[in-house]
């Protein structure tokens, strides 16, 4: 498996093994149920299909609810919809329609992990605050304060270049977050603390996947009491 | 407003063999610190854990939960040196409360103008 879906539910800060203290996001991640396998022979790729979620049944569509019920059977009051998404698998075959995926069935503790989620909407916000432009002097006469300046030279080329940096909506897209380490899972309550910031207002629904861009040497924190811990199983 | 899921985990890294202390209390704490030493037999250069006491009066506590801190003050040579510390920090080793004052605010930050005999506080009967 390469990731799970999962809630955002806030931040906090935990003591660490060195005495410190690390700043990580609390994450309801899963259960995610699998709703279909995507194999090469039919769709060209190998994946899953997975929901996560709960919605009251008279909120989805037919179209929907049918998928729904085909994977998860008839009679729920309320089905996992709020977000699906596929994962990349090795083997469709072995995840059943219906299955559910916790988060021990993905990741680790220390592992690291690629976070995407909706970033915060900003609205619509001049070019100091989006592009961090640093604007003109705020007094001593100054009739430049926060606007952008020139946006470009002369007849030639006597255009506004293509994506140009300037005033617009901010926010409210999708954001990737690489290389967060797990600090700690809590198996029996669906939870994964992942060290530092996570895209998104609390509430919102996140994706999180093994890392594509791996760094062997980043160092990596352990929260208090988790060498016990490993102590023990030796 | 924190959710009471956030509250639960924090409630597992909090420490319960914190004294009850205040602004205004004489306090020591000791900080376990780590160093790396040289064994005078073997030769080996080893971690050692040591002991070091703060002893001074307590000036604020500020915040709540896992993130509460302190601010112990004390006088060495003059020189006023402060140290705030996370209240739940397991370099904590343990706080022992030497002398309960008796202050009628939250926060005494008037005892860093104060000199000498003037920087006193009472003691809570």
């Amino acid at each position: 498996m390469e990731g799970i879906i999962g809630r955002k539910l806030g931040m906090t800060q935990i003591p660490t093994e060195d005495g410190s203290i690390t700043v990580v996001t609390v994450i309801e991640a899963g259960p995610c149920y699998v709703l279909q396998g995507k194999t090469v022979e039919k769709d060209g790729y190998n994946a899953i299909k997975v929901a996560f979620g709960e919605v009251p049944k008279k909120r989805l569509s037919k179209p929907l609810l049918g998928e729904l019920v085909k994977a998860l059977g008839d009679g729920r009051e309320t089905y996992p919809a709020q977000k699906i998404t596929e994962f990349k698998v090795e083997d469709p075959s072995k995840f059943k329609p219906g299955q559910a995926i916790k988060v021990t069935d993905v990741f680790e503790e220390n592992e690291f992990v690629d976070v995407t989620g909706i970033s915060k909407g900003k609205g619509f916000q001049g070019v100091m605050k989006r592009w961090g432009f640093h604007g003109g002097p705020k007094s001593h006469g100054s009739k430049f304060h926060r606007a952008p300046g020139s946006i470009g030279q002369t007849t030639d080329p006597g255009r506004v270049w293509k994506g140009k940096k300037m005033a617009g909506h901010m926010g409210n897209r999708r954001v990737t977050v690489l290389n967060l380490q797990v600090v700690k899972i809590y198996p029996d309550k669906n939870l994964i603390l992942v060290k530092g910031a996570v895209p998104g207002a609390n509430g919102s629904i996140v994706i999180l996947r093994k890392t594509k861009r791996p760094k062997p040497n980043k160092p990596v924190v352990s929260a208090l009491g988790s060498k016990k811990k490993e102590e023990n199983k030796k | 407003m924190k959710d009471h899921i956030i509250r639960e985990i924090e409630s597992e890294f909090m420490r319960k063999d914190i004294p009850d202390f205040k602004a205004g209390d004489t306090v020591r704490v000791y900080i376990r610190i780590k160093e790396m030493k040289e064994n005078p037999k073997t030769k080996k250069v080893e971690e050692r854990v040591r002991l070091q006491p703060f002893e001074g009066v307590v000036i604020r506590r500020r915040g709540s939960g896992l993130q509460e801190t302190f601010t112990v003050r004390k006088v060495t040579q003059g020189i006023g040196i402060e140290k705030i510390f996370p209240i739940h920090s397991p370099v904590i080793e343990r706080i022992d409360v030497i002398r309960r004052g008796k202050v009628r605010r939250s926060r005494i930050y008037y005892i860093r103008e104060r000199r000498g005999k003037a920087a006193r506080i009472k003691e809570l009967r």
